[in-house]
C-alpha cells in the first residue's frame, strides 16, 4: 500500500497552481464577470500550451495518456482558483465521452483538436427542471429533435455530445441552422449555461452504448477533486482573514468559534480529498469498485466545499457580502457543482445501490 | 498510488494469515458467552502469551527491546488479519503495549525496561492508567494527587489522591500514574511519573456506575501509598513528557474506524417502512445513510495516507486526530439514526433482538468515544492551532505556581 499521490503528480499539481496563480488572480475574475465574458480565453490557450488539456487524452490522439489521479490534481488546481474555463464540460465530460462512446473516426477526428483546445466541447444532458438525464432529445437519421437545458458553456462549444433518447449519444456541431442557443440567467457568473433548441440538426450517431454510467462516475471523481480544491481555497482565505482581522482586542482567529468552525472544515476536506484519492485510483485500477468510490468522492466532495464556501463568507462578516471581497465566487460555483451531474439523492442512491448485494440502477 | 498490498506487505499478510488461522481459533470468544471480568482478563493474557510465543507481541518495537522493529504498515496488517477473529482483547492489554511500555522504553532505565519489556508483551503484567483526575480531564496538568519524599530517608515517595476512569484498575497488576511533586512550580512543571504496583498497600479501586449499566472504568484513591524511587519513570518533573509519549500512543491507537454503517443498513433492511418497502427505502433515511456511509469509506482512506506518511517517516501530528474527530460523532450520530429507523421498538427491543440491544448499547457509549482519548473540542483547538496555524488558546494559569492558581 502506497496511498500517496506520486511525485509527478505532486509536481504537475503545483505547476498548475503557479500557473492559474499567476494567470486567474482574483481582479480578474472580477473583470470576467463586468465585461460579461462567456470564458477566460487566454488562460484557457495557456492550458492548452503546457498540456493540460490533454492530459487523459491518449498519446495516437495528441493526448499525454495520463491517468485519472494526473487529472485530478488539475482539476483541485482548478477548483482552487474557480477557474473561468471549460474544463469539466470539454474534458472531463466531453473528450471522456467520446473515448468511450465515439467511432474510431470520430475520436480522430475531435481528440486531438480537444487536447490543443482549438475545439471546445460540451455535454448536454438536461432538459429543464427535475432529474438531471433525460431522454426526451431524440436522434434519427441523422437529425436531432429536441432541447437541452442548461447546458454549461455551450456558447463557446463547437461540438457537443449529447444525451439523447434511449440513453445514447449524439455528436452535433453547434454552428449551424437548426440550432438556437439561448444564454440563460447563470447562478456561477464564470460558468455561463445555456438552453440550445435543435430542429432537424445534422448530428452523428455515436456507436457506444451504455456508457453513461461510466462517463459519470469518472466525472464524479473529477468533481470531487474541483470540490477539494475550491474547499481547500477557502478555508485558507477564512483563516488568513480571521488571523489579520482584528476584533475585541485580539485576532478573530484566536476565538473557538472560529477555531472549531474551521477545523471542522479542514476534517471535511481531508476526508474528501481521501475519497477523491481513492475515487481517482479506482478509476483506473479498479473498475468494479468505481461506482461506490465515484459517488462517495462526489458526496463528500460537495459536502466540504458547502460548509467551506458558506463558512468562509460567514467569517467575513459584512465585507463578504461585497463583490470586492473574493467569497462569492466559491459561494455561486459550489451550487452549481452540488447540482451537475446529479444532486445529493441521486449520489446517495448510486452509492447504496453500489454496495454489493444491491440492485444496481443506472442513471 | 497503490491501495493493495505491495508484494512485501502481501507476503507478510500471507504469514500472519497463516499463524493466525493456526493459533487464534483456540483463544476466540463464542458470542453471546458471558465471562466474569477475571475470566475476561486471563483470555486476554493467554492470547498475549500465544502472540508473544509466536513472535507476534511487539511489532512495532525496536529489535533491541524485545520487539519485532516492523513498520507501522505491517503492524496495520496484523491487526487487520487479527480483527477477523473474535479474540480476548481489551485496555487491560492495550494500555500496556501501547501506553506503558513506549513510556518506559523512552524514559526507562534499563533496570525496568528490564523488568517490564517482556513481561508485559508476554501477558504476565497487565496495566491501567491512573491519569484523570475529577478536576484534570482534559487539562490533565491540573491534577492534584500529590506525591512527597518519605521522611524516613529511604527516597520512597508517599502518594495521596484520586484517580479516576482508571479502566480495569481493579484486575490489572501496574499502573502508570501521574503525579504532582513540585506545586511551587507552573503546573506542566511540577509534574512526575511513577509506575506502581496495584497490589501496594492504600490504593483502593472502586467502580463507577456508568450510564450503560457497565463498570469498566474505576475511580482509584491513594491514601499514603508508598512508591519505592526506582518506579519513577524520568526524571523528577519530567512528568509532562512522559504523559505526552503515552498520549502519543492513545491518540494513534484510538484513531482505527470500528464497524459502522453496514449493522445498521442491515437493520433497516429488517424494518418496515409501512409502504410496502423497507426503511432502507426510505428517503430521508437513505440520505444520511449515504452520507454516513461516504464518510465511513473516507476515514478508511484518510487512515490509509496516514499509514503512508508514516511509512514514509513523517510525522502526521494533529490530522492523526481528525479521524477520531470524525468517527466518533459519526458513531454517534448513525447509532441515534439507527434506533430511529426501528420506530418505537428502537427504545424498547422485542425479546431477542439483539440487533437493537447492541446498537442502543452504541449509541451510549458513542459519548464516551467523544470524550476519551482527546475529546471533540481539545481535537478541534490542536487541528486549528497545528494543522491551520491559528493563535493559542488564551492560558489564564500560564508561568503562575501550582499552588497559586485558584
Amino acid at each position: 500500500m502506497n496511498f500517496d499521490l506520486n511525485d509527478e503528480q505532486k509536481m504537475l499539481g503545483e505547476q498548475a497552481s503557479a500557473l492559474l496563480a499567476d494567470m486567474t488572480p482574483f481582479d480578474r475574475l472580477r473583470s470576467l464577470i463586468d465585461s460579461d465574458a462567456q470564458w477566460d480565453e487566454p488562460l484557457w490557450r495557456k492550458l492548452a500550451e503546457m498540456g493540460f488539456l490533454g492530459v487523459t487524452i491518449p498519446e495516437e490522439h495528441g493526448g499525454l495518456g495520463l491517468g485519472a489521479l494526473d487529472l485530478g490534481v488539475i482539476m483541485e488546481a482548478l477548483g482552487g482558483a474557480n477557474a473561468a474555463v471549460p474544463f469539466m464540460s470539454s474534458i472531463v465530460l466531453a473528450a471522456e465521452a467520446i473515448r468511450l462512446a465515439g467511432s474510431d473516426a470520430q475520436q480522430a477526428k475531435w481528440l486531438p483538436r480537444l487536447a490543443s483546445g482549438e475545439t471546445v466541447a460540451t455535454f448536454a444532458y438536461a432538459e429543464g427542471p427535475g432529474p438531471v438525464f433525460a431522454t426526451d432529445c431524440r436522434y434519427t437519421d441523422g437529425k436531432l429533435n429536441g432541447s437541452k437545458s442548461p447546458v454549461a458553456d455551450a456558447q463557446i462549444a463547437d461540438i457537443a455530445v449529447v444525451l439523447v433518447e434511449g440513453g445514447s449519444f449524439a455528436l452535433v456541431e453547434l454552428d449551424q441552422e437548426g440550432i438556437t442557443r439561448t444564454r440563460l440567467d447563470s447562478f456561477d457568473q464564470l460558468r455561463p449555461h445555456f438552453r440550445i433548441d435543435f430542429k432537424d440538426a445534422a448530428a452523428e450517431p455515436m456507436p457506444g452504448i451504455g456508457k453513461l454510467d461510466r462517463l459519470i462516475d469518472l466525472a464524479a471523481v473529477q468533481t470531487a477533486f474541483e470540490a477539494v480544491g475550491a474547499a481547500q481555497a477557502c478555508l485558507y482565505m477564512a483563516r488568513d482573514y480571521a488571523n489579520e482581522r482584528q476584533i475585541f482586542g485580539r485576532p478573530l482567529s484566536g476565538y473557538q468559534a472560529i477555531k472549531h468552525k474551521l477545523a471542522d472544515v479542514a476534517v471535511a476536506t481531508e476526508l474528501a480529498r481521501s475519497n477523491a484519492y481513492y475515487g481517482g485510483w479506482a478509476s483506473e485500477s479498479s473498475p468494479d469498485d468505481l461506482s461506490g468510490a465515484a459517488a462517495a468522492a462526489r458526496l463528500s466532495g460537495i459536502k466540504c466545499f458547502e460548509m467551506a464556501a458558506r463558512e468562509n463568507l460567514q467569517i467575513h462578516g459584512g465585507i463578504g457580502y461585497t463583490f470586492e471581497a473574493n467569497c462569492h465566487f466559491y459561494y455561486r460555483r459550489e451550487r452549481m457543482l452540488a447540482v451537475h451531474l446529479g444532486n445529493r439523492g441521486f449520489w446517495a442512491d448510486r452509492l447504496l445501490n453500489a454496495r454489493p448485494g444491491s440492485q444496481v440502477q443506472g442513471a | 498510488m497503490d491501495f493493495n498490498d505491495s508484494p512485501q506487505e502481501a507476503a507478510f499478510r500471507n504469514e500472519a494469515r497463516t499463524w493466525l488461522a493456526e493459533h487464534a481459533p483456540a483463544h476466540e470468544i463464542v458470542p453471546g458467552s458471558k465471562m466474569t471480568d477475571v475470566e475476561e482478563s486471563d483470555r486476554g493474557r493467554a492470547w498475549m502469551r500465544e502472540l508473544f510465543l509466536g513472535g507476534w507481541s511487539g511489532l512495532t518495537f525496536p529489535k533491541a527491546l524485545g520487539g519485532r522493529g516492523l513498520s507501522g504498515s505491517e503492524a496495520v496488517i496484523f491487526s487487520e488479519e487479527e480483527g477477523k477473529y473474535n479474540l480476548p482483547k481489551g485496555p487491560f492489554t492495550a494500555i500496556g503495549t501501547g501506553m506503558a511500555l513506549p513510556v518506559i522504553a523512552k524514559h526507562g532505565t534499563e533496570d525496568q525496561r528490564a523488568q517490564f519489556i517482556e513481561a508485559t508483551l508476554k501477558g504476565d503484567i497487565t496495566w491501567c492508567q491512573l491519569f484523570s483526575e475529577p478536576a484534570a480531564g482534559s487539562d490533565l496538568a491540573a491534577l492534584r494527587t500529590k506525591a512527597v519524599r518519605a521522611d524516613d530517608g529511604s527516597g520512597d515517595w508517599i502518594v495521596n489522591g484520586q484517580k479516576v476512569w482508571s479502566s480495569w484498575a481493579h484486575l490489572t497488576d501496574w499502573g502508570i500514574l501521574v503525579v504532582r511533586t513540585d506545586p511551587t512550580v507552573p503546573k506542566h512543571k511540577g509534574l512526575t511519573f511513577f509506575v506502581v504496583d496495584m497490589k501496594t498497600p492504600g490504593i483502593e479501586t472502586r467502580p463507577i456506575r456508568q450510564i450503560s449499566g457497565a463498570s469498566e472504568f474505576n475511580e482509584t484513591f491513594l491514601t499514603d501509598v508508598r512508591i519505592p524511587d526506582s518506579c519513577r519513570i524520568g526524571a523528577e518533573g519530567e512528568g509532562w513528557a512522559c504523559c505526552m509519549t503515552v498520549l502519543m500512543g492513545e491518540r494513534l491507537g484510538s484513531g482505527s474506524p470500528r464497524s459502522g454503517i453496514e449493522p445498521i443498513l442491515d437493520l433497516a433492511a429488517q424494518t418496515p417502512d409501512g409502504h410496502g418497502g423497507t426503511m432502507v427505502d426510505d428517503r430521508s433515511i437513505r440520505q444520511q445513510l449515504a452520507e454516513a456511509l461516504a464518510e465511513e469509506q473516507a476515514e478508511r482512506f484518510f487512515q490509509a495516507r496516514l499509514r503512508t506518511m508514516v511509512s514514509k517517516g513523517e510525522n502526521p501530528g494533529a490530522l492523526a486526530g481528525m479521524v477520531k474527530l470524525a468517527y466518533a460523532s459519526r458513531y454517534q450520530k448513525t447509532t441515534g439514526l439507527a434506533l430511529e429507523l426501528r420506530g418505537l421498538s428502537g427504545i424498547a427491543a422485542e425479546a431477542g433482538d439483539t440487533q437493537t440491544t447492541d446498537t442502543q448499547y452504541h449509541y451510549i457509549y458513542s459519548t464516551v468515544m467523544r470524550i476519551a482519548g482527546g475529546a471533540d473540542e481539545v481535537l478541534r483547538n490542536q487541528i486549528a492551532e497545528r494543522v491551520l496555524g491559528m493563535p493559542g488558546e488564551v492560558r489564564m494559569d500560564k508561568d503562575i505556581p501550582f499552588e497559586q492558581l485558584k
